[in-house]
């Protein structure tokens, strides 16, 4: 798993509700069978026109909006469809995170096997930084070991991550290495447990 | 006090709980398809790691599959990604329901039919409507490809133990409304994430009244209502649509499960985290007009005014949707013109749902411009439901048969809904673009997409019944 310690970046607005994974990385982008590559179809149906040219109204494309590393996003952000493309394409294009007063638990956790982290911060916080991002440039300065955001205005607001995750990202500890090392439970659990379930082949 | 089925389930799947992080649970059956997992072989691959339990792991093609000449596949990125699936499974000795397997269908269409989705397990698939199985009295979930990863590599996953949310619907249904209608219903009138960090438990007495397709329909959408999974306690109807399946034990064995799945149901003194309530007799005939399933209305109504939105945010999305839409406010929903029909989706395409539909077309034909298309869920309904004659009313009526698959719930392959055309559709999901660039999508019932087709727009198909009954 990637770390996350700490980074500065510019922040920008997007600032719809309900932003679903369909939206994030349309379908026709997940053939792939790789991780990568998947950041120059993120939002596709939005960034650009269905001839195939360059939406100049959409949040990502206003030139001041450029290189944008922290998504300032509204409630429900990542619903839908479970497919990790979605954070794979937003970290591609090089978001690293994403803030939002609520989140879909699937795409929630999908960002963090990734090392996007997706920090909940008040609905009143979040209201700002949609407002203050839009005027660039507007940077934010994220610390995991401090659990907290600063804007380059004096913005001060601090998030909750789980104490698992805190550790997990802060460290990019391999999380399937750690669950092997326990292999000595899950044997016993499946000794215990024998007639549970029944075998396929 | 008591435990809810949810906390029984729970409980005895955790194989190691400590401070400070979320319970390592156990996988008892991991459900595969082609487009979730190719990342996931691939990372084992790179570290070297087998499969801890391909006898708990199945797979399936079902999202990319062509639902017309299903052998010649055009498009050589689907391609590849299927030939990936075929030669993952053989290299991980998975079994698969390839393309010619009487088995074949959508994942969640199968895992039931196949008898693999039994009550009281835990099931993940690399897909948001692993909810469906909820239907059977199992903890079924939804999962990312690292996820995915993590369960091929260890049949395990750390998961934080969720909340319990109890979703009561009393009363009983009118004629003419389906399951569909009830969760479309109870996501228009809760929003698309009452849902969200919680497991639902449905019950009450439309619950109890309901088979286990109509049970599977609600079980299906409740993530589409934010819920990570949801839940009906097993029964009677439960044990004997079980019975007899592939993948289920016989006998005394099979016996003695019931016997332990009867324990599942909650305790009459269980306490939930929440709990919410819904009066089955208000239920109408439901059809979403907007682009998340919260935007539905009644089919005797109209879509909102924009005045009636209650906060700025709100009236920003619907003033987006009907755009998007190509809608005014206020209107007529039955005033909304529709050329496409797509009756399939892991929601509504089992036997039951194209019967359904087959009885309001018997006789009738597809009304002028209208492209309607069947796509049964998996071979096995397909074959059950030409035998039975259903095929041939369809064909009867204008309708196109179809090979099983995903098709145009999201458009992975060859159908499509063309842009701006709208489309009646029994799927899950209206979200832009779903069923093609520009697509309108509006979610219907089976037997509301088949009125659909008869008649180039949106009916209430309880007038129907009135009147030619
Ligand atoms: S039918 Fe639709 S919702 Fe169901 S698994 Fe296939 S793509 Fe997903």
């Amino acid at each position: 798993m990637s770390s996350f310690k700490e980074m500065t970046g510019k922040a920008v607005a997007m600032d719809r509700t309900n932003v679903d994974t369909d939206q994030i990385i349309p379908k026709q982008f997940l053939k792939r069978i790789e991780k990568t590559g998947f950041g120059q179809y993120l939002f596709y149906d939005w960034r650009f026109k269905p001839n195939g040219e360059l939406n100049e109204n959409f949040e990502l494309n206003l030139p001041e909006n450029h290189g944008a590393s922290i998504l300032i996003a509204n409630e429900n952000f990542g619903c839908g469809s479970s497919r990790e493309h979605a954070p794979w394409a937003l970290m591609d294009y090089g978001f690293k995170v994403i803030i939002a007063p609520s989140f879909a638990d699937i795409f929630h956790q999908n960002c963090l096997k990734n090392g996007v982290l997706p920090i909940v911060l008040k609905e009143d916080e979040v209201a700002y930084l949609l407002k203050q991002s839009r005027k660039q440039p507007y940077e934010l300065t994220v610390s995991l070991e401090n659990k907290s955001v600063l804007g380059s205005d004096g913005f001060k607001a601090e998030f909750d991550i789980h104490p698992y995750w805190y550790n997990m990202l802060l460290n990019g500890w391999d999380e399937i290495e750690l669950t092997l090392q326990l292999e000595e439970r899950i044997r016993e659990y499946e000794a215990e447990h024998s007639g549970n379930s029944t075998r396929i082949s | 006090m008591g435990n809810t089925i949810i906390e029984k389930i729970w409980e005895k799947h955790v194989v190691h709980r400590e401070a400070g992080k979320p319970d390592l649970v156990y996988i008892d059956l991991h459900l595969v398809h082609e487009v979730t997992s190719p990342q996931a072989f691939s990372g084992l691959r790179m570290k070297n790691r087998p499969v801890r339990r391909s006898d708990l792991t199945f797979a399936t093609m079902d999202h990319n599959v062509p639902t017309v000449n299903r052998n010649q596949i055009v498009d050589p990125v689907a391609k590849n990604q299927m030939d990936t699936l075929r030669s993952n499974c053989l290299e991980f000795d998975i079994p698969l329901a390839d393309l010619d397997s009487p088995d074949q269908g959508i994942v969640h269409v199968i895992g039931p039919e196949l008898g693999l989705t039994k009550p009281g397990m835990t099931i993940v698939c690399g897909d948001s409507h692993t909810s469906t199985h909820g239907a059977f009295g199992s903890l079924a979930f939804g999962i990312g490809t690292s996820e995915v990863e993590h369960v091929l590599a260890t049949q395990t996953l750390w998961q934080a133990k969720p909340k319990t949310l109890k979703v009561e619907v009393s009363g009983s249904l009118g004629p003419g409304v389906s399951a569909k209608d009830v969760i479309l219903y109870i996501i228009s009138k809760h929003g698309v994430k009452f849902g969200t960090g919680y497991v639902i438990e449905f019950c009450g007495d439309v619950i109890k009244n309901m088979s286990m397709e109509e049970r599977m329909t609600i079980c299906n959408m409740s993530i589409e209502g934010g819920a990570k999974a949801s839940i009906v306690a097993p029964d009677d109807k439960t044990f004997t649509y079980l019975n007899g399946r592939k993948y289920v034990p016989e006998g005394d064995d099979f016996l003695d499960n019931i016997l332990e799945w009867k324990q599942l149901e909650s305790d009459d003194d269980a306490e939930y985290d929440n709990a919410i309530e819904i009066d089955g007799n208000e239920i109408a005939p439901m059809v979403s007009w907007g682009t998340n399933p919260s935007m539905t209305a009644p089919v005797n109504s109209r879509v909102p005014y924009l005045s009636e939105c209650d906060t700025e945010a709100e009236r920003k999305a619907v003033q987006r949707a009907f755009e998007y839409m190509g809608l005014e406010e206020g209107q007529q929903i039955t005033d909304i013109n529709v050329t496409k029909v797509f009756i399939g989706s892991c929601t509504n395409s089992r036997l039951e749902d194209l019967r359904a539909a087959a009885e309001v077309i018997r006789g009738k034909k597809a009304a002028a411009g209208v492209q309607a298309i069947v796509v049964p869920g998996s071979q096995n309904v397909k074959k059950m439901a030409e035998e039975e004659g259903l095929a041939q009313i369809f064909m009867e009526a204008g309708f196109e048969w179809r090979e099983s698959g995903c098709s145009m719930c999201l458009s992975m392959n060859a159908d499509i809904v063309n842009p701006e055309e709208h489309c009646a559709s029994t799927s899950n999901r209206n979200f832009e673009g779903r069923q093609g660039a520009g697509a309108r999508t509006h979610l219907v019932s089976p037997q509301m997409a088949a009125a659909a087709a008869l008649h180039g727009h949106f009916v209430d198909v309880r007038n129907l019944a009135a009147v030619e009954v």
